[in-house]
């Protein structure tokens, strides 16, 4: 099975250096390709994970965390490079047609932005991977730097300005983690010696005898730090510019992807910190962390006039739940957040290709300016409204089972306060994503705009998105359950 | 009396140690205050190359050895290599960014010295000791970072702005020789290969902007919001 762990790391670091080189429509293909592989290698690694720790070449590590957020990071990775296919279609076709600076331009556009596309969904893949808390920093550090670019891609002022504050803010948020690393290493270096390599096992196992006031320092610095890549409040301000202004693949992957793996890097510090401290001290940090942005992100979600910007404050949202998921420490709980990793990712991606595919037919971002889609995009409009109300966390679809979970695990570890505030203000974002955009879509649109979708290969990767959500929201694989157990058991810090 | 003042007085090594790193401080402090594009990448040069003699002075006064190799990394990289990144790719810009600051000169020097002064204490009172450097030097760090935040919010040009993340990654280093000398030299490569990334991703970023807007200003950095 270390095979699959290397492949999972080769694969598409191959993929990035190859579309340097292939032609447009081979890189395209190559990229569905090296995206369907992965997301078969992370399947492959989930029976494997629900027993234990998996080792490769010294520096690799998956256990049933890592496992989960590579699963949905690898499944973003196949579905968005089939929905690029599409993105970019109808431009390949014009350029091509038009021929001459208008076609190298747009075949030097195509190649940076597969060459960043691999790039950012190899780091996405190594950070849940690699072993060491130094390593994981790097790795989170080279998703910024990658996405950064990925956000200025389309060159327009909006875009420029918003990566601009996104490499900015994240850097700097980056360099408190890096800040974190280091007194973890500092309260390491107590028992372990002076020389070690954050190494995840071996911090663990000695959790308990490590110095308070380090560990405390390193936490609390991880959490905002990394927190500003997760979007926590207040650190969040960066992400709705990033994400309304990338291209839309890459809003997808940042919004899906990349906002949990960050998350992840919280977990890791935070099974240390629960070893040293004790629960109280690291739970109490999340849930005031996550009911803030929980708050924040509902009263945002109203008014809100550009749908991408919208479904970014949803992330917000769904990113404090997973922090108050976390707060609660319930096994229940705690399998619930893993699940909504899943849901999230795979709902919030459906949404964003909707939105991608409005954005593209109306020529806006504006979503007062969307009316009548519902019968202009057959099929993209209605995908878009059932990921939206499965975002909202309406049955059947896996969200609904995940904030389920997450609620009941809060009343049964006597966190009855915060659970009923998350049910209150997930309500509240239930109305306020759901409102707008459901009478926009539905009412009559001014002018008549034809009827149709601008490619099948868009709407192919929504129905595959719904239909993961669903499938884990009615029925999930027993083989997923046990990973999600287990992976929960892990957190609970019952398994060493 | 005079024989504990004596056994007190720091020795010539942590004497030495504390002299850099309050060169570093100071600085991050001139940063706060330049008015060129030039002068700004060169008072990071110049921090840089403090960090990196930090780094001999621990490595030759407590024999780690790893910590020449590192010293020498970081100064190519970090007093040569960056420098001449951003000053090649900013070549066509304006030299003027004087007149960026939020504030006056004199209540942004104000402030930051209050928040320096919180950052030194507040790292002081934590009981953070060890072989390597004496505390001083941790709590100084912890100004240096704290300091170097200020430049960001401070400043509204890209230059400032970007330098002031490197400078942010300088504290960082001063802090990291004293609480995590002995960290293994591959990890440290890491770290600083990272930063030649993101160092480059600044530079093409900072390029873009000026491509687009012909200023360094980030003041008109403000269509996004709500």
């Amino acid at each position: 099975m270390t095979v699959m762990l290397v492949l999972l790391v080769t694969v598409p670091l191959a993929m990035t250096l190859l579309s340097l080189v292939l032609p447009r429509r081979v890189t395209a293909g190559a990229t569905v390709v090296a995206g369907i592989a992965s997301f078969g290698f992370a399947v492959a690694l989930v029976p494997v994970a629900e027993h234990g720790t998996v080792h490769a070449v010294g520096y690799l590590r998956a256990d049933a965390l890592s496992v989960v957020f590579v699963l949905a990071t690898a499944f973003l990775y196949a579905t968005t490079s089939i929905y690029s296919v599409g993105y970019f279609g109808e431009q390949a076709r014009e350029t091509r047609r038009a021929g001459g600076g208008a076609e190298r331009q747009f075949r030097r556009y195509s190649m940076r932005f597969y060459v960043g596309f691999n790039a950012f969904a190899w780091s996405m893949l190594c950070a849940p991977l690699v072993n060491g808390l130094a390593l994981l920093w790097v790795a989170i550090e080279i998703t910024t730097v990658v996405s950064a670019l990925l956000v200025a891609l389309d060159r327009t002022d909006q875009a420029t300005e918003a990566a601009w504050k996104y490499v900015l803010i994240a850097s700097s948020g980056l360099g408190i983690a890096l800040l974190a690393t280091i007194m973890l290493y500092y309260a390491g270096a107590r028992v372990l010696g002076d020389s070690y390599d954050l190494a995840f096992d071996p911090l663990l196992a000695v959790a308990k005898h490590l110095p308070t006031v380090p560990v405390q320092l390193a936490f609390g610095l991880a959490v905002i730090g990394f927190g500003t890549k997760v979007g926590l409040f207040p650190v969040h301000t960066w992400l709705p510019d990033a994400h309304a202004e990338a291209p839309t693949p890459i809003s997808i992957l940042l919004s899906g992807a990349l906002l949990g793996t960050s998350f992840y890097a919280i977990i890791r510090y935070y099974q240390i910190a629960v070893g040293t401290l004790g629960p109280a001290f690291p739970r109490t940090i999340l849930a005031v962390f996550g009911v803030l942005s929980l708050l924040l992100a509902a009263l945002y979600l109203f008014g809100q006039r550009n749908i991408k910007r919208m479904l970014a404050y949803s992330s917000v949202e769904h990113m404090g739940i997973l922090a108050i998921a976390m707060s609660f420490g319930a096994p229940l709980a705690l399998a619930g957040l893993l699940l909504h990793v899943l849901g999230h990712a795979t709902a919030k991606s459906t949404a964003f290709m909707g939105a991608g595919i409005f954005v593209h037919k109306y020529a806006t971002k504006e979503l007062g300016k969307m009316r009548g889609a519902l019968n202009a995009l057959p099929w993209s409009a209605p995908l878009f409204l059932i990921a939206v109300f499965a975002l909202c966390a309406l049955p059947p679809f896996g969200i609904f089972r995940s904030e389920f979970m997450i609620v009941f695990g809060g009343i049964q570890s006597a966190h009855g306060v915060i659970a009923a505030a998350l049910v209150v203000l997930v309500t509240l974002a239930f109305f306020g994503l759901t409102l707008t955009t459901t009478r926009v879509l539905s009412e009559p649109a001014e002018t008549a705009i034809p009827r149709g979708e601008p490619s099948v290969w868009m709407v192919i990767p929504m129905v595959l998105g719904l239909g993961a959500l669903l499938m884990i929201g009615v029925h999930p694989p027993a083989e997923l359950t046990a990973l999600l157990q287990q992976g929960a058991a892990e957190l609970a810090g019952s398994v060493r | 009396m005079l024989h504990q003042a004596i056994a007190n007085a720091p020795t010539v090594f942590e004497g030495t140690a504390n002299t850099i790193a309050v060169i570093v401080l100071l600085l991050e402090f001139g940063m706060l205050r330049a008015a060129l594009l030039r002068a700004q990448v060169q008072l990071y040069a110049v921090q840089s190359l403090a960090v990196s003699v930090l780094a001999v002075v621990v490595a030759a006064g407590r024999g780690i050895p790893e910590l020449y190799v590192l010293a020498g990394l970081s100064f190519v990289l970090k007093a040569v290599i960056v420098p001449i990144v951003v000053l090649r790719l900013l070549r066509d810009a304006r030299a003027d960014i004087a007149g960026s600051g939020a504030l006056g000169v004199a209540s942004e020097v104000v402030l930051s010295i209050v928040v320096a002064a919180f950052g030194f204490f507040a790292f002081g009172a934590l009981g953070i000791t060890s072989k390597a450097l004496p505390t001083t030097s941790l709590s100084l760090s912890a100004a240096v970072i704290l300091v170097s935040f200020m430049l960001m919010i401070l400043r509204r040009d890209v230059v400032s702005q970007a330098i002031g993340f490197f400078s942010l990654e300088n504290g960082i280093s001063m802090a990291s020789l004293v609480v995590a000398a002995g960290m293994p030299l591959i990890l440290e490569v890491a770290f600083l290969f990272d930063l030649l990334v993101a160092v480059v991703v600044f530079g093409v970023l900072m390029r873009v902007h000026h491509g687009q807007s012909n200023s360094l200003s980030t003041v008109h950095l403000d269509r996004l919001r709500g």
